[in-house]
């Protein structure tokens, strides 16, 4: 195994917002106007009615001073001249008809809610949907090189944690952060047309709000981060002791894996209660500054106001309040700068608390693009695998039927095309092999397979043998030498077909969630019933199949939980029949049936086998006799090769391994 | 339910003042957040009353007109603001502390109780589900608590102190946010229920989804053999599409949520300024409308003023808002129920095998006997795992166990150390039974090798500590020696200081192995168990590991389980389980001679036998 990569769950990388941002714009250009306008809707729907209860007021009493006294409020229809935001309009004095005008106002504005809430959802979805299929799909494309160095675990947490974090980034923390500029936008225009002197006091004290929120909505997010790390640190550590809990008990290791654990568990505390803290305190503090704003302008409003020559100082009048040409007009234009100072802070408020979740979320959405970043398997293979039909005088013809027979067909350079007959015969020719550059774990390995022959790798765990099967169905690339399937270098092959007609069986057994059959057909889709009837029998796991309450039918979960070892090494056996490729690699495949099962077993096998080139590993040397040639592995080296019986009378290492279990004193 | 949560409340220990504390500042954060508004219309007012300035420059100085008011004011407000900051930061630290804290304890109780689990109680949780337990469930409820801590008290009391207030100001008029609440109430309600229903059948496939990608993660050698990455490519974006659709059905009805909030308090609006107005307009006193020695206009309100009906509209506001505060502590409450139960069948669980009162703490030699002992993992399951068993194993006898899968050679030696419990009959280890030793002692004795064999991150030598605390390096060389693992260690360059990966990664099954027996030879036990310990060890090395063993350790009682007959054709005594019985004990002599089982078995495997 190469050496495993262990990535740290640390910052987003830069750009990451910019990508995350575009991808999304990418996919729902017309949404996410959609969602904006609504949003623009509901802000200024909002404002509106924050003005409109003010204007009825003044209505009202414009209404009783003309009517000096009781009055019906719907007769009263004059119009009364209102200042907002510094603007003089005329409004009508009806109240019913403001009141329908307030409800549609309203109406308008809980649409653009439902609006914006609505298709944000659906965005956030469809994206997450189309977010996951993109990371699994090119991960299904990735060469196994990248399974072997990436932990499952932090691979898998790509798919629960990470890609929630830029979930609630996109449902929460986008809108959010739409809302609030364009609150703040629209605050800042108000205040600068109303008095730019005094906006300039309000963004001198808004610096404050920007200065805590990097210093505590940064600490935050440093701490999330390392509480981010920590968690996966203690989450190691329970996987692991949960796994080993019964080693634990046999070796009464309790105690020091609770003081283990504790230890870890308090680290993740502090982090934990830093962030959290940080977090809660980002609300208060910002909010507070805001209210000192506001008490600050309006201390500034008084002072102004009992300024000496007021109404003559047209160097105040010039920059403090362009349109306020006296008493009146300066006070209503300070009633509304104060509630756009209050709407101003109060936004940054809410962008304050989001900082956090953006930073969470960006570093979530920078390890999934760096899942999206590995470079997929290449194969620049051009030799396919087809059906064909033979002649009588052994013509070859490609055919559509699935007469399963079948050829390599080879274009040329030339534009000719040959076929040559699939039989089996794998050659490797002097192959070198690195998981890591200048660290070779393989050492000119030649092996000739001829069609139907079966050869076995044997060797300490570690000496190669696995690696070498991996090289067949190219799952690592050479380094150097060749190997080639029926005389075509397998470099020219497609990876699919190559891996096609190459059947294979593990030690580990992996059963996919889904019925026996569905698990036995994973061999070769187009299998029918029957078909998968007779794999099983073939592995001999037809009988305990039929015993299992729904027979093919019962349901497996959990990587086949229900089902013993063996059983599920048999059902991977059937799978490897039902594909029924001509070249079999059978990788420590009875290692754990015992060995009555496996006389079973051993059966079905040779029965498999025939006709079949096979690759063996076994360490059961008694399982590999048969075999036409045996190479004994060592180091990375062949360092015998020949059948049983000449290695038997070599004397040499397999002797030595064959007969060790006889020489005992 | 209710025990539950009590049950779990447990965990917030010395939190519990924290726990209680929040909730006072957060009330006071929130009263002090309907105050301040008030009191800056206040100011607003006062403002406004501010008289016209003076022209002369002088006179400024000399008749300070600055309102003393407005100051009070606004040492009132920065005052009061100061005090909202304190409450806030104080309540947000304290909240913090007793959730994260009580999320801590929550884990480690969990860990603890895990600890103390018996072999039955692991089998009953799977590792994994235990996993889930510890992590995503205990972060849901602690996210539960902390917004419980800070919501709980100050919504409900919010909404009263607002529907209190709105009686004072408004009279009647506050019959409006009556009779809203129940019916924004129970719109939410209904949003909740529906969306709910939707969202725990989501997740659960949503769960079944991100197996499928474990699945695909963990057996991706079998997806590229099989070429089947376009098959699991199609798969995945079916179940994904499917689910979305789900997703989306249950979001958009929570996208109801703010709308309906919204027409709540618009709806409000509407109706308070709509009657208001009309109450305001057709009450007024008949009295002409005056104005003051400022040239200001008074009116007279009757049975509500202007003044009144504005401070209505912020409460119904407020009202609402807590509404919703309560709706969306039920929202958290009802999705960490499901992780509140499945932590509490952890903590309710009682370990089934405890240390006896009295127990005896030295176990004097080797000698096992069982004595008409059936045994079965489950009370309610139908047959015995294991049946009548009588055997009597001498102190420093070297035992072969040999038997199919499933035949109780397993079960056999797990009585032994006591990691379950005998159904009936009694086992006994030096003359007394397993049940009155103290466990410790018994399991220090009596040295397991198990089938499933880990190491854990560290180093080779923390590894080996497992067996002994105190051992020093040379007693680590010598079982390493003797279990033929000196060489692996040699091979590394720390030596004993070599890294172990999580779940021994880095160690090739056979080395693991070795490394696992090193690891139970420094107990020093007076029994020595391998289950099928070997499996991975090439033939020779396994028979040097048998050899150091005998040649090291003879008063050792060893008991070896094994697949190859080459393992254990030297012991002294080979037990052959078939179906839970002892079908046969014997020599390797012997049963070659009489026994079935055993001549198919060694055929099999030495199918060169008969040539030799």
């Amino acid at each position: 195994m190469p050496p495993i990569k262990i990535r740290e769950r640390g910052r987003a990388k830069k750009g990451t917002m910019k990508r995350l941002v575009k991808k999304l714009f990418k996919e729902f250009p017309v949404h996410l106007i959609v969602s904006a306008i609504c949003i623009v809707f509901n802000v200024a729907a909002n404002l509106c009615s924050s003005i409109f209860s003010g204007l009825i007021a003044g209505v009202l009493t414009r209404g009783i001073i003309e009517n000096n006294g009781p009055y019906n409020p719907m007769t009263f229809d004059k119009y009364y001249t209102a200042t907002v935001f510094g603007g003089s309009f005329k409004v009508t004095t009806n109240i019913p008809i403001l009141l329908i005008i307030m409800g549609s106002i309203y109406f308008v504005g809980i649409f653009a809610a439902w609006g914006w809430n609505r298709t944000m959802a659906i965005v956030t979805q469809k994206f997450m949907n189309k977010f996951r299929k993109d990371m699994f799909l090119h991960m299904q494309d990735l060469p196994i090189k990248y399974f072997d160095t990436h932990p499952r675990g932090s691979v898998m947490s790509l798919y629960t944690n990470d890609i929630d974090t830029v979930r609630q980034f996109i449902s929460q923390s986008l809108p959010e952060f739409l809302r609030a500029s364009l609150s703040i936008l629209f605050a800042l225009i108000m205040m600068l047309i109303n008095s730019v002197w005094m906006t300039l006091i309000v963004l001198l004290g808004s610096v404050f709000m920007v200065l805590s929120t990097k210093i505590i909505g940064g600490k935050a997010s440093k701490y999330f981060i390392k509480q981010q790390m920590q968690t996966g640190i203690v989450e190691g550590n329970v996987e692991e002791s949960m796994k080993g809990l019964k080693v634990i008990k046999v070796f009464n290791h309790e105690d020091e894996s609770i003081e283990q654990f504790e230890g870890l568990n308090n680290t993740l505390k502090d982090y934990a209660t830093a962030a959290n803290i940080h977090g809660n305190i980002t609300g208060p503090i910002n909010g507070n500054i805001g209210n000192f704003i506001y008490v600050l302008t309006a201390f500034i409003a008084c002072l102004i106001l009992t300024l000496p020559g007021f109404q003559n100082l047209t160097i105040i009048k010039g920059l403090v309040a362009i349109n306020s040409e006296n008493k009146e007009a300066f006070y209503s234009m300070i009633v509304s700068f104060l509630m756009m100072t209050r709407m101003f802070s109060n936004n940054i408020t809410v962008f304050s608390q989001q900082v956090t979740f953006i930073v969470l979320g960006m570093a979530g959405a920078s390890r999934c693009f760096d899942l999206l970043d590995e470079v997929v398997e290449e194969d620049d293979g051009y030799v396919t695998l087809v059906h064909i039909k033979k002649d009588e005088d052994g013509t070859i013809h490609e055919t559509d039927e699935k007469t399963r027979l079948y050829a390599w067909k080879h274009p040329h350079g030339d534009g000719t095309l040959t076929y040559t007959e699939l039989k089996g015969d794998i050659v490797l020719d002097h192959v070198d092999f690195g998981y890591v550059q200048d660290k070779l774990v393989l050492h000119d390995i030649s092996i000739y397979a001829r069609p139907g022959q079966q050869i076995a790798l044997v060797g300490a765990t570690g000496a190669g043998k696995t690696t070498i099967t991996n090289l067949i169905n190219r799952f690592y690339p050479l380094a150097d030498g060749k190997v080639r399937y029926d005389g075509i270098n397998i470099n020219k092959i497609k990876k699919a077909d190559l891996r096609r007609s190459l059947g294979i069986v593990l030690q580990d057994v992996n059963l996919f969630t889904g019925t026996v059959m569905e698990n036995i057909r994973y061999g070769r889709l187009d299998a029918t019933d029957e078909e998968v009837y007779e794999a099983a029998k073939i592995a001999n796991a037809y009988d305990f199949i039929m015993r299992l309450p729904e027979g093919f039918n019962t349901m497996l979960t959990g990587d086949g939980a229900n089902l013993s070892q063996g059983q599920r090494q048999l059902i991977s056996i059937a799978r490897a029949a039902v594909a029924d490729a001509p070249v079999m690699i059978l990788d420590e495949a009875t290692s754990s049936i015992d060995t009555r099962t496996e006389k079973l077993v051993q059966d079905g096998m040779t029965q498999l086998m025939k006709g079949r080139t096979v690759f063996v590993i076994a360490h059961r040397l008694s399982t590999i006799q048969n075999s036409n040639a045996i190479m004994v592995l060592d180091q990375g080296r062949i360092i015998e090769r020949g059948d049983h019986d000449s290695l038997i009378a070599d004397k040499g290492t397999y002797y030595q391994l064959y007969t060790g279990a006889f020489e005992l004193e | 339910m209710w025990q539950r949560i009590k049950l779990i409340l447990k965990s917030v220990r010395e939190y519990k003042k924290f726990a209680l504390i929040t909730p006072l500042f957060m009330v006071g954060e929130a009263a002090l957040e309907c105050l301040l508004p008030f009191i800056m219309s206040v100011l607003i007012d006062d403002i406004g009353k501010i008289e016209k300035p003076i022209d002369i420059m002088e006179k400024y100085f000399t008749n300070f007109i600055f309102p003393i008011s407005i100051f009070w004011i606004i040492i009132i407000l920065i005052g009061f603001s100061i005090l909202s900051l304190i409450c806030g930061i104080l309540g947000g630290r304290f909240a913090a502390r007793a959730s994260i804290g009580m999320g801590a304890n929550l884990r480690s109780d969990l860990y603890k109780k895990i600890q103390s689990f018996s072999f039955n109680n692991i089998d009953k949780f799977h590792s994994s589900s235990l996993i889930t337990r510890m992590t995503t469930d205990v972060n849901n409820v602690q996210m539960a608590f902390q917004m419980c801590i800070r919501i709980v008290i100050r919504a409900p009391l919010m909404m009263i102190f607002s529907a209190i207030m709105a009686f004072i100001a408004g009279g009647h008029m506050a019959w409006i946010f009556i009779g809203l609440i129940p019916l924004v109430g129970f719109a939410l309600f209904l949003i909740i229920r529906f969306a709910m229903k939707i969202f725990m059948r989501v997740f659960k496939r949503y769960d079944k989804l991100n197996e499928s990608v474990q699945e695909n993660v963990s057996g991706v050698r079998v997806v590229k053999s099989f070429v089947r990455e376009d098959f699991e490519k199609e798969k995945f974006a079916r179940a994904s599409d499917g689910m979305t659709g789900d997703f989306i059905k249950a979001e958009k009805i929570v996208a109801l949520h703010n709308p309906v909030i919204n027409t709540g308090i618009h709806l409000s609006n509407i109706l308070v300024v709509g009657i208001g107005s009309y109450i305001i307009c057709t009450t007024l006193p008949l009295v002409p409308v005056t104005t003051n020695a400022d040239g200001e206009t008074v009116i007279e309100f009757g049975q509500l003023s202007i003044g009144q009906m504005s401070s209505l509209l912020t409460y119904g506001i407020q009202i609402l808002s807590s509404v919703m505060m309560i709706s969306m502590i039920l929202i958290m409450l009802v999705m960490s129920i499901e992780s509140m139960k499945r932590i509490a069948e952890v903590l309710e669980e009682v370990p089934s095998i405890q240390n006896p009162e009295n127990p005896i703490t030295e176990v004097k030699n080797g000698e096992v006997v069982f004595k008409n002992v059936n045994f079965k993992y489950f009370e309610n399951a139908e047959k015995n795992t294991l049946e009548n068993l009588n055997l009597t194993i001498k102190s420093g006898q070297f035992i072969g166990v040999l038997g199919s899968t499933g035949s109780g050679k397993t079960s056999l030696v797990n009585l032994i150390s006591r990691l379950y419990d005998v159904t009936d009959g009694s086992v006994t280890v030096a003359g007394h039974d397993v049940r009155e030793y103290d466990l410790v002692t018994l399991r220090d004795a009596v040295s397991v090798v198990l089938q499933k064999n880990v190491l854990f991150s560290g180093t080779i030598a923390s590894n080996l500590r497992w067996g002994n605390k105190e051992a020093t390096e040379e007693e680590m060389w010598a079982a390493l020696k003797i279990a033929q693992a000196d060489e692996i260690v040699n091979g590394k360059e720390q030596k004993l200081e070599s890294v172990v990966e999580q779940g021994g990664a880095n160690f090739s099954g056979g080395q693991k192995q070795r490394i696992c027996i090193a690891r139970a030879l420094l107990k020093n036990p007076k029994i020595l168990i391998l289950d099928d310990s070997t499996s991975a060890v090439d033939t020779k090395t396994d028979r040097l590991i048998r050899k150091g063993l005998k040649e090291s350790l003879p008063e050792m009682t060893k008991i070896v389980i094994a697949q190859r007959i080459s393992s254990i054709e030297n012991a002294d005594q080979i037990i052959i389980m078939d179906d839970g019985k002892i079908n046969a004990i014997g020599t390797h002599e012997e049963l070659l001679k009489s026994n079935k089982i055993y001549q198919e078995v060694y055929y099999t495997q030495n199918a060169i036998g008969g040539n030799k």
